[in-house]
């Protein structure tokens, strides 16, 4: 295991770490475990919090977090319009549970006044699994990141309910719960509290 | 088709306080209030019966809200939804457990029920939190189970001085621990009555196991500043709100705040045109703080 990720991190420093920083979206959440998953992997990260900050990153990560505190700081921030730009023009995107919430095109469940940035085709529910006493621990089959299951830590997680224009990566009882349309990826699950940073290695890769 | 699932792992219970991070938990007494809060911002609600400066004034015994009214709060927003239960007293817990709250708060604001023991928390599905004035009050509450620890402040009083206290407190000893020697640890663990393994992992991590988030006193942007820079790492704001002058724009400028807390001229600009905080309370009678073992 430890040696496998040795290898995989040497191939991801050669092509992509040392070049790129990551933006971390730290408005509200659990914005320092993806910082400390990508320093673990040698990768420069930088948090965002206004749009001048989203100026020079090569990838953004949408954290945890409560979606509509965050959807509210979008918005006195000035970060909305900015962002989906960045993503539309390609940015590379991670979205972790209440930022999967912000990419959807709808959600449902939600606040009356909730407003998406809708730049990732798929319909979610939040707190799709129920309230914190059914938040759970998974294992999960990820055939793009190798054989060994992946811890999926969901917590108050949203549930897809409608995938577009996006492929499943993988599922948990038959529902999608990690997707990708190109360079947008999206977890309904929490990578980043999973101990386990293949999901950030595979994302990184493609961040060149 | 059914996969494995486990619940209640210490995963996903201190997970959810990592997802509070950087956000404001806001006392509320109402689904109108707690509407509110959600509208302003707040990354969750705490329900209680009555703001701890009401519980200060009017005296007599503070207990475990209605469930009825928790069930109403947790109907009317859909942010986390936390309540209280009194100190040691399990059997409220487990009320609050069967209801689905998402945090259960031990709360010194409420009048304890039991001078010797804590509730056991690693019997509980529902994460806790709980408050601590040191660090060996900290440790006991999370080797007892606690997922979050917040400081205690004194609440209801709109007075930041205790909050301080307590957060210079807690992360000055951890400072220390971080630089003394493996042998000096048994030391400290004796010093602060706590569990010498938490103290250990403390050593290592230069921090708590858990989220530590402050609470009592907080009433104005710049509170919340002040603390977020200090180290906690997101707010409870109890009485500060709704006993002010105009609750939703002081709510949403403490978010603000909270989020930006090194940005002073958002500071300075969200704390603008607020009207009074609420009025506060210098020498208190009761001190909340004390409570707790």
């Amino acid at each position: 295991m430890r040696c496998a990720a040795k290898v995989t991190r040497r191939f991801v420093s050669k092509n992509v770490v040392g070049r790129i920083t990551i933006g971390v979206l730290s408005l509200q959440g659990a914005f320092r475990e993806h910082v400390e998953a990508f320093a673990a992997l040698g990768c420069a990260t930088t948090l965002v919090k206004l749009p001048e900050q989203l100026a020079n990153v090569d990838a953004i990560v949408l954290p945890g977090g409560e979606s509509t505190t965050q959807e509210k700081l979008l918005d006195s921030s000035g970060l909305r319009e900015p962002l989906v730009a960045a993503i539309n023009a390609g940015l590379p995107t991670l979205a972790t549970c209440a930022g999967l919430i912000l990419l959807a095109a709808s959600v449902l469940d939600g606040r009356a006044d909730q407003r998406p940035l809708a730049v990732l085709d798929i319909d979610i529910r939040r707190n799709g699994y129920g309230r914190q006493n059914d938040s759970f621990e998974a294992p999960l089959t990820i055939d793009e990141i190798g054989a060994a299951a992946f811890p999926g830590v969901f917590i108050r997680a949203p549930k897809i309910e409608r995938t577009g224009s996006v492929v499943v990566m993988a599922t948990h009882d038959g529902v999608p719960v990690l997707v990708r349309d190109g360079p947008v990826w999206g977890a309904t699950f929490h990578p980043e509290l999973a101990r386990d940073n293949r999901i950030h290695e595979k994302f990184l890769m493609q961040c060149s | 088709m059914t996969e494995a699932r486990t619940t209640g792992t210490a995963r996903v219970k201190r997970g959810l306080a990592e997802m509070l991070r950087g956000g404001v938990i806001m006392d509320v007494v109402d689904a109108t209030q707690a509407k509110i809060a959600e509208d302003a911002g707040a990354c969750a609600v705490m329900a209680l019966e009555r703001v701890p400066s009401d519980i200060r004034r009017d005296g007599g015994i503070a207990r475990m809200s209605d469930p009825e009214m928790i069930d109403g709060i947790q109907a009317a927003v859909t942010i986390p939804v936390m309540a209280k239960c009194r100190i040691g007293h399990f059997a409220e817990a487990q009320v609050l457990q069967s209801m689905g709250v998402d945090y259960i708060d031990e709360s010194e604001v409420l009048s304890p029920a039991d001078e010797a023991y804590h509730v056991d928390k690693w019997a509980f599905t529902t994460p806790f939190v709980c408050g601590a004035t040191n660090l060996g009050e900290a440790l006991r509450r999370i080797s007892e189970g606690a997922c979050m620890i917040r400081s205690k402040g004194e609440a209801g009083t709109g007075n930041i001085i205790e909050a301080v206290r307590h957060l210079r407190s807690i992360l000055g000893d951890i400072r220390a621990i971080t630089q003394a020697a493996p042998e000096e640890l048994f030391g400290w663990a004796k010093e602060l009555r706590a569990p010498l393994d938490l103290v250990q992992e403390i050593a290592v991590l230069g921090e708590l196991p858990v989220p530590m988030f402050c609470a009592g006193g907080i009433a104005t942007p710049a509170d919340a500043s002040l603390v977020m820079q200090l180290g906690a790492q997101a707010v409870f704001v109890g009485s500060g709100i709704f006993k002010s002058d105009d609750p939703a724009p002081r709510a949403k400028a403490i978010v603000e705040a909270t989020t930006h807390y090194q940005d002073a001229d958002i500071i300075r600009k969200v704390s603008t045109g607020l009207g009074d905080a609420m009025r506060g309370e210098s020498n208190p009678q009761i001190r909340f703080e004390e409570r707790g073992w």
